[in-house]
Parts: C-alpha cells; sequence; structure tokens
C-alpha cells in the first residue's frame, strides 16, 4: 500500500478577519497550497474539507462545492463535519481514497470563520458539539466541559492548575516565532493564574481563542509524486479514528479520552511505529488540560503522568519530545474546522526542516498529529514520516 | 430559547423529574442512560426498561462557570456538574449551596428549575 505525499500545504494566518468570508480564508490556503505543490488544478480529483458551524458563522450550508469554485475547482467536493476533529476526518478519507487507488491527487483543507459573530454567538456555536438536551440545556459550555474533566484529572491522579499554566506558558513560547499565530506574546504562570476564571478550574490563558482562519494541503499518491517529480518527502503512514459517547456524563472515566487512545492504536499499528518512535506531535489542546491528555492519550505518558510534562521541560522545544512547536491551539488559533489540517501543515514544515521551530527536532523523522472533537467523541490521529 | 414542539423522550423525563418520578433507562446488564434510548451503547442489549431514578445521586466531577452561553447569561456565575444516580449519570446544576461547598462526594436530589436568563427549564441539584 502506498503511503500518501504531503505535496503542499499552507496555512493562513490565524486570527481575526471578521469581514473577511469563509470562501475567500479557504480560496487564500487552498490556492498557496496549490502553488507550493506543483501539482497542476486539473489534476485534483477532489476536495475533503473540514467546517463546523458555517451555518451559523456565514448561513451557509453545502460548503464543499463552494469551496472548491473558491479554488478554482470542479470536482467532487464534501464537507466533513466532527466538531472541532471535521479537518482531521477529512484528511483520514482523502488517505483512504488515495491509498484504495480511486484518486490519485486530492485538495483537503478547512475553514472556520468564527470572529465575526462576536464571543457570545461563538461560545454558543461552540456547544452545539455537546449533547443539546443533555448538556447544552444543563448549562454546559465548551470550557466547562472541559473543566469537568480537569476536575475529574486532579481528583484521580492529582495535578495544580500551575501544572496546566506551564502547559499555556510553554505553547506561547512556541509561537512566538510563529508569524501565522494569533497570540504571538509570551506569558507567564502567574499571568495564566490570575487571568479571570472561564470555568474553574480552567481561567482565560488555559482556553485556546476564537479564531478565523484556514488551511490546505495536496496530498498525492507516491506513484503521482513519483512520476511527476515532485518534491514531497513527508508522507502519511498511518490514520485511525475512533468514537465516544457524545455526552461526558456518559463516560465511565471523565479523566481520558480514550477514543484518542483507540485512534492512536489504530494509526501506529498502520504506520507500524510505537510511541517510542514519535519525535514530536501536535496536539489537540483547545484547553491545557486536554493537552495533558492528549500526550497520555498518543502513549507519550502512562494515565496520570502528563499532567507534569511542560512544566519539567519535557515537551517544550528543548525537551526530549516536543509537544505543539506551532504554538498549539492555545497560541496559534483554533479555526475549529481548519485546525486538523493546520496540524498537518505544521508537522510536513518541521518534517521538511522549513518551519520556524524545526530546529527544536533536527533529525526528526515521524510526527504525529492529534485532533479532537468535542470532548474527544470524535478523535483522529495520523501519522507522517520522511521518506527518501 | 423557548419551543413550540416538545422533544418527547426529554421533555417527558424533564416532567417526571418534576413530579418526582424522575427515571433512567436501564438494559439487563445494568447499564443506566438517559431517554430514549433503543439500544444500549454499552452493550447491544435492547431489552431496556424505565427504572426509578434513585432520590440521591453522588456528584462526580462539577466546575463553576463564570462565562455561560448566551442562554445562561444572568445564570452566571454557577455550578455545573455531572452526578451519579445509581448506573445512570446527569448533568445539571447545582443551587442552594454555596460553590466553595461543592465537592466530589456531595450528594444531591435531582429536580428541575428555571433558567434565570430565559425562564427555560433546566436539570437543577440540590445538596440534600
Ligand atoms: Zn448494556
Amino acid at each position: 500500500m502506498s503511503d500518501p505525499r504531503v505535496a503542499g500545504a499552507s496555512v493562513t494566518r490565524f486570527g481575526k478577519h471578521p469581514e473577511r468570508t469563509g470562501r475567500d480564508l479557504f480560496a487564500e490556503a487552498g490556492l498557496a497550497a496549490l502553488d507550493r505543490s506543483g501539482v497542476p488544478a486539473d489534476d485534483v480529483d477532489a476536495l475533503y474539507y473540514g467546517n463546523f458551524m458555517g451555518e451559523i458563522a456565514e448561513h451557509q450550508g453545502h460548503q464543499g462545492p463552494l469551496m472548491a469554485e473558491a479554488v478554482g475547482l470542479t470536482v467532487p467536493a464534501t464537507r466533513y463535519e466532527a466538531a472541532c476533529a471535521s479537518s482531521g476526518a477529512a484528511i483520514r478519507d482523502a488517505v483512504r481514497a488515495i491509498r484504495n487507488g480511486e484518486q490519485e491527487v486530492v485538495l483537503v483543507g478547512g475553514m472556520e470563520r468564527m470572529t465575526n459573530v462576536g464571543t457570545a454567538a461563538a461560545t454558543d456555536a461552540l456547544a452545539i458539539a455537546a449533547d443539546d438536551l443533555y448538556e447544552v440545556r444543563a448549562g454546559m459550555t465548551f470550557p466547562a466541559a472541559y473543566a469537568l474533566m480537569a476536575r475529574s484529572y486532579f481528583d484521580e491522579h492529582g495535578g495544580t492548575r500551575e501544572d496546566l499554566a506551564h502547559v499555556a506558558v510553554k505553547n506561547h513560547e512556541h509561537a512566538l516565532v510563529n508569524d501565522n499565530a494569533q497570540l504571538q506574546k509570551e506569558i507567564s504562570v502567574d499571568e495564566v493564574l490570575d487571568a479571570p476564571m472561564v470555568a474553574e478550574p480552567l481561567g482565560l490563558y488555559d482556553a485556546c481563542p476564537i479564531t478565523d482562519g484556514a488551511s490546505a494541503a495536496v496530498l498525492t499518491s507516491e506513484d503521482y509524486a513519483e512520476r511527476h517529480g515532485l518534491d514531497a518527502p513527508v508522507a502519511v503512514t498511518g490514520t485511525g479514528q475512533d468514537g465516544d459517547n457524545l455526552a461526558l456524563h456518559d463516560r465511565q472515566n471523565y479523566a481520558a479520552t480514550p477514543a484518542a487512545a483507540g485512534a492512536v492504536a489504530e494509526a501506529y499499528a498502520d504506520a507500524g511505529i510505537d510511541a517510542d518512535d514519535v519525535d514530536f506531535a501536535e496536539v489537540h489542546d483547545c484547553f491545557t488540560i486536554a493537552e495533558v491528555l492528549a500526550i497520555e492519550s498518543i502513549g507519550l505518558y502512562e494515565p496520570g503522568k502528563g499532567i507534569s510534562a511542560a512544566r519539567e521541560g519535557e515537551t517544550t522545544r528543548h525537551g526530549e519530545t516536543p509537544i505543539n512547536l506551532s504554538g498549539g491551539l492555545k497560541a496559534k488559533g483554533h479555526p475549529v474546522g481548519a485546525t486538523g489540517v493546520a496540524q498537518l501543515v505544521t508537522i510536513t514544515k518541521v518534517l521538511e526542516g522549513t518551519h520556524a521551530r524545526a530546529d527544536a527536532v533536527p533529525a526528526a523523522d515521524v510526527g504525529v498529529a492529534h485532533n479532537a472533537g468535542g470532548t474527544a467523541a470524535s478523535a483522529t490521529i495520523h501519522v507522517f514520516e520522511v521518506k527518501a | 430559547m423557548s419551543e413550540r414542539v416538545r422533544n418527547g423522550a426529554y421533555d417527558d423525563w424533564l416532567d417526571a423529574i418534576g413530579d418526582d418520578e424522575g427515571y433512567y433507562v436501564e438494559c439487563e446488564n445494568g447499564h443506566g442512560w438517559l431517554p430514549p434510548r433503543r439500544v444500549c451503547p454499552d452493550c447491544g442489549s435492547r431489552e431496556l426498561s424505565e427504572e426509578p431514578l434513585p432520590e440521591a445521586g453522588e456528584v462526580a466531577t462539577h466546575s463553576t462557570v463564570h462565562v455561560p452561553t448566551p442562554q445562561f447569561e444572568d445564570d452566571a456565575p454557577y455550578v455545573i456538574a455531572v452526578a451519579h444516580f445509581g448506573p445512570a449519570s446527569i448533568t445539571g446544576m447545582v443551587r442552594g449551596a454555596d460553590p466553595e461547598d461543592v465537592e466530589i462526594g456531595t450528594v444531591v436530589g435531582v429536580e428541575v428549575g428555571e433558567r434565570a436568563t430565559t425562564g427555560d427549564r433546566a436539570v437543577v441539584f440540590r445538596p440534600r
């Protein structure tokens, strides 16, 4: 089975673009990815596109063909919606289509426009990734759901708000050289601890910002890349996805994300790697506690042991296994539907040595992307490796 | 968000909680859920029965919410919690207690309250 190659990848600047339409954001990322790939637009067989709240933000459904048109394509184009894992799910189906030989060249991507609706409406929109009847109508918010998980983690394994603050400080520091990041600002542990509370024990600086942005990548079959002499050394060698009960209260354990662990098992087996092979990862740190749960689910830490990783410096750019060299969702920003492919973009650049933080892992040849939807009722994992 | 069309099984369940006749749905293997369920997500059993909700539940995790959705604007800050009632678990707001006094293990009853913001019904836990 041939491993799809990443021929070109791009993101818009993440941040506040309240007046830019979704189609324009996606066109910027998509055209840049096509240009970098060297693949002629005529060769693109399909668009796999992630978006979560397009109906709310832009009163726009049916975004697949709209976004294909925005990058000059008339191809089969489907929107994937798996909350914050929307474009992770899009990558997965793109990989499968290439592997099974149905398609040779696909565009994957995602877009989210969020700041135009304001913070209150965006909070409302994010909440509907939870169970509307039994969670949202009971007062659940997206930060509250992760706060419930954090409280449960602290109770089961120990840990403090200060441990979590180190995750935020690390990711902000990583983003300082990422010119596409929403927040390029150094912060201190005390600033995180003193920030206003959002949902206890999580404060404002434990949470990712509300972000507009888009991401895109051209994936091709290995054969296509060879035939056309593409400079595409990075391959997607493993894919995994798993699910869980939608409502947090219906799960056995609120201090773990088994869907992510299931997706990891599948993706690592698919790639033929184990956690020891992972040189760095981009994980879904929508909240600081989410990064802790993520590094445990991808096998870098035993359950209950990930809480101290950032504080101990193990996941900083100087550490053994850097996590979120991009700045993560926390500092880079989280345009929900674009996040999965944005992780792919970062990992590709790090493996190619062109990322501003690539010097953290100069000999890296395995990177992992962990993308979670809601409280990880959806999770996708992708393994990327450098091939000769 | 008031609405004219009922979400049948959910509104029926709230009615029952309000009448102090709360129930949950249980499979033959003892897995508990909130309605509607036609199949147990844990074991696949379709032999489900309605069982009376235990009078007391236990807080499993909780958070004080300071930044609510617009539908809870006037309710904030409020405590949200997941509480275990036998094999079923429920998410609700904790009222009648100082937020600082709500802990994992706090014993609560469940009732139907109103959102301060919209007047809509909401699941409320009260320490007992
Ligand atoms: Zn069952």
